[in-house]
């Protein structure tokens, strides 16, 4: 008990001294050559700034004493498809400039970046040319394989994953216990297995399901707790990201379904005829639509919305420094910001816990057996029975 | 204007609807405290289903 207390304060300790970086490294000011962020407009555009991927990865930016903007950070390399083929270069040519300014000249075609999307000047053009709504009228958006902020998180969490786990697997040859890093990943992977897998897709076949869900947790959680670190990653918090996640447990129970679920799906057994097609289509439809959906605006809404919190509650010591006083304001938006990154642990496990919850009920749904045989009267209709009653009501 | 006044009764829904589930699982757990575990996994599923559809309608209104 007292081991636990103390490395439970350790914990603590090591995260509020990560937090307290993170309201240092975002307080600074990302705004034009002046500094400081003060009003809405500006607080609004860098928390817009920092939900989006990146093709740079950048800590911080500070003004020097001979009043020149520098930026702390390193530049990425972008890959892009442009008219002319692939085209590689790193993002540093682009020097910073996120609206247009500046013109990359690379294999033949030209390029500029304009809110974090590159951009392709059309033949002939030198500069872009923005309309009333501030579109670009002659460029248009190319395909873009770069290694942005929001890839190379998820290129670090796999190569960790792939270290912490491998290394967990060999432990097992050799002992019977883990030691290290291990203790801490094997109750979560039992966690995983005995919690969320065999209660939602039954003894006979999770274990062939286990790889994924634990897989997806895993890479879920730790991305979240990522993207709550100094460095500012948001990879949870991207569409792309959540609906690539969605898109496989889709095609994980879509493939993986059974007779049953089919049968269940088009031609629900125990309903009146007329009923059928119907019930076919609401069930097609959640199938194929509404279970993905919810699945990636769940994740991508709660993270986005942690990260606008969070940054909205540091934005605070600029934003209420004239009626409260700057140590008045700091102190305040110090307090909230603690607590509300704390409660963002939490919803990093939740959310990470919620979508491997729900890819296996998705999975079990899709598996489940139905052991019993339909009764069927005269005309070859299924009479219902209790078991069908409770699976139209799920 | 009014994507904050529908913003407000979507929290306001998703709010009745949270208690409603809390409120219920926590009744359910004091009369079988035996059955917590089951409660609280039906409970977090609804509460993620219910989070969803709030989400969704928040980020339409967007």
């Amino acid at each position: 008990m007292k081991e636990v207390s103390r490395s439970f304060r350790t914990f603590l300790l090591l995260f509020t001294l990560c937090f307290s970086i993170q309201g240092f490294a975002s307080s600074d000011p990302e705004g034009e050559v002046e500094g400081a962020v003060s009003s809405k407009e500006e607080v609004d555009a860098y928390i817009q700034h920092h939900i989006k991927d990146s093709h740079d990865f950048h800590l911080f930016s500070y003004t020097n004493s001979e009043g020149e903007r520098k930026h702390v950070g390193f530049p990425l390399p972008v890959i892009i498809w442009s008219s002319n083929g692939l085209v590689t270069f790193m993002s540093s040519e682009f020097h910073h400039d996120d609206a247009g300014h500046v013109i990359v000249e690379k294999g033949g075609a030209k390029f500029t970046k304009i809110h974090s999307k590159i951009y392709e000047l059309e033949a002939g053009a030198s500069e872009v040319k923005f309309d009333e709504t501030h579109h670009a009228t002659n460029a248009h958006k190319v395909l873009d394989f770069s290694i942005t902020k929001s890839v190379m998180g998820i290129l670090l969490v796999g190569l960790f994953m792939l270290w912490a786990f491998s290394s967990l697997a060999k432990q097992y040859k050799s002992k019977k216990v883990p030691t290290g890093f291990g203790r801490v990943l094997e109750p979560l992977v039992i966690y995983v297995r005995d919690e969320i897998a065999k209660p939602n897709i039954g003894e006979k076949k999770y274990r062939q399901f286990t790889g994924y869900l634990l897989t997806v947790f895993f890479f879920i959680w730790i991305l979240n707790l990522l993207g709550l670190t100094p460095f500012g990653f948001n990879v949870t918090g991207q569409l792309a990201v959540t609906a690539a996640l969605a898109i496989f447990t889709l095609v994980i129970y879509t493939f993986s379904g059974n007779k049953d679920y089919w049968m269940h799906m088009l031609w629900m057994p125990g309903v009146p005829v007329l009923i059928r097609p119907v019930l076919a289509i609401i069930e097609l439809a959640g199938a194929f639509l509404i279970k993905p959906f919810s699945l990636l605006v769940r994740l991508f809404a709660n993270i986005s919305a942690g990260h606008i919190v969070v940054m909205s509650l540091i934005a605070i010591m600029f934003t209420l420094k004239d009626s409260l006083g700057v140590a008045g304001a700091t102190g305040l938006s110090l307090v909230l910001s603690f607590f509300i990154t704390l409660i963002e642990v939490l919803v990093a496990f939740l959310q990470a816990y919620i979508f491997t919850m729900l890819s296996a009920l998705f999975i079990g749904m899709a598996v489940a057996e139905h052991d019993h045989d339909h009764e069927h009267d005269s005309l070859g209709h299924d009479v219902p029975d209790a078991e069908d009653v409770r699976e139209n009501f799920i | 204007m009014y994507n904050l006044i529908g913003a407000g009764l979507i929290v306001i829904g998703a709010g009745i609807g949270l208690g409603q589930i809390g409120g219920k699982a926590m009744e359910g757990i004091a009369r079988q405290p035996e059955a917590t575990g089951k409660i609280q996994t039906a409970m977090i599923i609804i509460a993620a289903l219910l989070e969803g559809l709030a989400f969704g309608a928040l980020f339409l209104g967007k």
